[in-house]
């Protein structure tokens, strides 16, 4: 009886738009809910960080080295940011981190995909940043007050890496002939992974009544999806490269595009840990994490170290 | 040599010095031992790109035969670099790199302070910016001395053997030749021989507290003032230079 009140009094609150705030009472499956997309947020971050990071000693001017280095440690830092946000809801780093050297966590589909080029720098701004962004100010809405503060944080630095994403991809299609397949290279390679990262379509997605009710999750996948493809399209076009969907139609009566048909298969394959990258992406972090081990220890025992001299003192 | 050929010479040093060390950081993303040590190597990287940057395009004006920073990064052989060897060192361990940025770090931050009052305008204006970032790198470095210097017994071991490796990479800091001679009479650059001193004081002091012996390594490796490295080099700048070399004339 009591929780049933709670629960009312919580509900309520979120019709109203008041945030939750972490020492407000939750029913335990809306807090769960928070730290698996929190934690999944945080691990997609800090194994971005990976592949491109891949191209920052190979990046073709210094401006470009500088541009990347500062986006990686972007991303790294709403890694850093997410995870404190997660620790409101009483789950630590250690333990999420564990989960996601054990697998039982998982990060976005999308990073384990290779980048081969430095092509794919700029996909990976336009297009990966470019969806995420559209999932992210959704989120920026979302009942729960350390995510949804973090979401508009993280939207606006992600805006920014979109175009710069854009621009070094404008920058290769307007270059000489080999710059421009380089970048037809890579919105082909990259286009559908971009497309699939939004999640599986509302009639494969379990669970989403009760969240958007609670507003943790805030709109459909495929709506998501569709406005990101709106917006994307006329940006390939606008630069001269191709969206490789032959099936890609303009629907003057609705006014969005239709798209072709999306491999789910390879989705829901790379989700299992069937990708490219997936051995090598979770391999390099459970490597930091190993060789990192007597770092952290020393950094704990130097610590204790001036607490016992301060207590002498 | 005249005034602007020694400013030019000496300019490389310093840039190619930021350029080297910071793609040697840089190597580290994604790597670190904590998430918050991998955001402080990249945020240093970038310091030292974005100071290369500003030297080596100063560089290309003085010398005057349209090269520009680009030019000079990615498009000069291993034996025209001019960063001392220690920058070129590859990361090794943990406790490796933060001894060699340590090192060098505390060497740009005195040397720094005198470029601060440097008669070059330009070269003041760059020293006077960057010296505010080398203070905070050397903090952090030098926080990182402390705690794997008086951590455990394994950190402590670590860092020993890596402050004993580098040793012999540290004399050539301190080498000056015609380029210094003429800038320090022109009032362009500070003497390297107070440096070394304010070196080598600051590095007792730090090793003191962190436990650490002095090395009594005697051999002592030089050569980048001549562009003689070390066989690193070459593998580093192959990585770093191959993408803007393969497409010539390529705009990105």
């Amino acid at each position: 009886m009591e929780d049933a009140k709670k629960l009312e009094a919580f509900e309520a609150k979120i019709n109203s738009g008041v945030k939750i705030e972490p020492k407000d009472w939750m029913p335990e499956a809306y807090r769960k809910q928070l730290v698996r997309m929190m934690s999944q947020h945080a691990h997609s971050e800090i194994v971005g960080m990976l592949p491109e990071g891949n191209w920052i000693t190979r990046a073709p001017n210094l401006r470009r080295k500088a541009i990347l280095l500062a986006k990686v440690q972007d991303e790294g830092g709403h890694g850093l940011y997410l995870y404190s946000a997660a620790e409101t809801l009483g789950v630590d780093r250690t333990e999420l981190l564990e989960q996601l050297h054990t697998g039982k966590a998982k990060y976005s589909s999308i990073f384990n995909y290779p980048t081969l080029t430095w092509a794919d720098i700029g996909a990976i701004g336009w297009l990966v940043d470019g969806a995420a962004i559209m999932n992210q100010t959704a989120l920026a809405r979302g009942s729960y007050g350390p995510y949804s503060r973090a979401m508009v944080r993280i939207c606006k630095e992600e805006s920014f890496h979109n175009r710069q994403g854009y621009e070094i991809m404008m920058q290769l299609a307007q270059g000489t002939p080999e710059q421009k397949a380089m970048a037809q290279d890579a919105l082909n390679r990259w286009w559908w992974p971009a497309v699939m990262m939004l999640g599986p379509s509302d009639d494969n997605s379990p669970n989403s009544e009760q969240l958007m009710r609670w507003k943790v999750k805030m709109e459909s996948n495929d709506a998501i999806r569709e406005r990101f493809i709106d917006r994307t399209v006329p940006q390939a076009e606008f630069i001269g490269l191709t969206v490789p969907d032959k099936d890609l139609k303009f629907d003057e009566e609705t006014g969005h595009y239709t798209h072709g048909k999306i491999n789910w298969d390879e989705f829901f394959d790379v989700i299992k840990g069937n990708g490219p990258c997936n051995a090598k992406r979770l391999k390099d972090r459970i490597d930091a994490d190993k060789n990192g081990k007597w770092v952290r220890e020393a950094a704990v025992a130097y610590a204790a170290k001036r607490v016992k001299e301060k207590e002498i003192a | 040599m005249n005034l602007q050929q020694a400013k030019f010479e000496y300019l490389l040093r310093l840039g190619d010095s930021s350029l080297i060390i910071g793609h040697r950081l840089s190597e580290w993303c994604g790597h670190g031992p904590i998430l918050e040590e991998d955001l402080a190597m990249i945020n240093i990287a970038l310091d030292f790109v974005g100071n290369t940057s500003e030297l080596l395009k100063y560089a290309g004006q003085l010398e005057d035969k349209g090269r520009d920073e680009d030019e000079l990064a990615y498009m000069r052989d291993e034996r025209e670099f001019r960063n001392l060897l220690i920058t070129e060192q590859p990361n090794g361990d943990f406790a490796f790199t933060i001894a060699r940025q340590f090192l060098f770090d505390t060497y740009m931050f005195f040397l720094y302070e005198g470029l601060k009052a440097s008669k070059d305008e330009t070269i003041a204006a760059i020293a006077a910016k960057s010296h505010k970032e080398i203070t905070y790198h050397l903090r952090h470095t030098s926080e990182w001395m402390y705690r794997l210097g008086d951590g455990t017994a394994e950190s402590h071991d670590r860092l020993q053997s890596a402050v004993n490796d580098l040793w012999m990479f540290t004399a050539e800091l301190f080498d000056m030749d015609e380029v210094d001679a003429l800038l320090i009479k022109e009032g362009v650059a500070p003497d390297l021989n107070n440096i070394k001193t304010e070196w080598e004081t600051r590095v007792n002091e730090v090793f003191a507290k962190a436990t650490l012996q002095l090395p009594t390594t005697t051999f002592k490796q030089k050569g980048s003032r001549e562009g003689k490295h070390t066989e690193h080099l070459g593998f580093l700048l192959a990585e770093m230079q191959y993408l803007h070399r393969a497409y010539p004339g390529a705009k990105w």
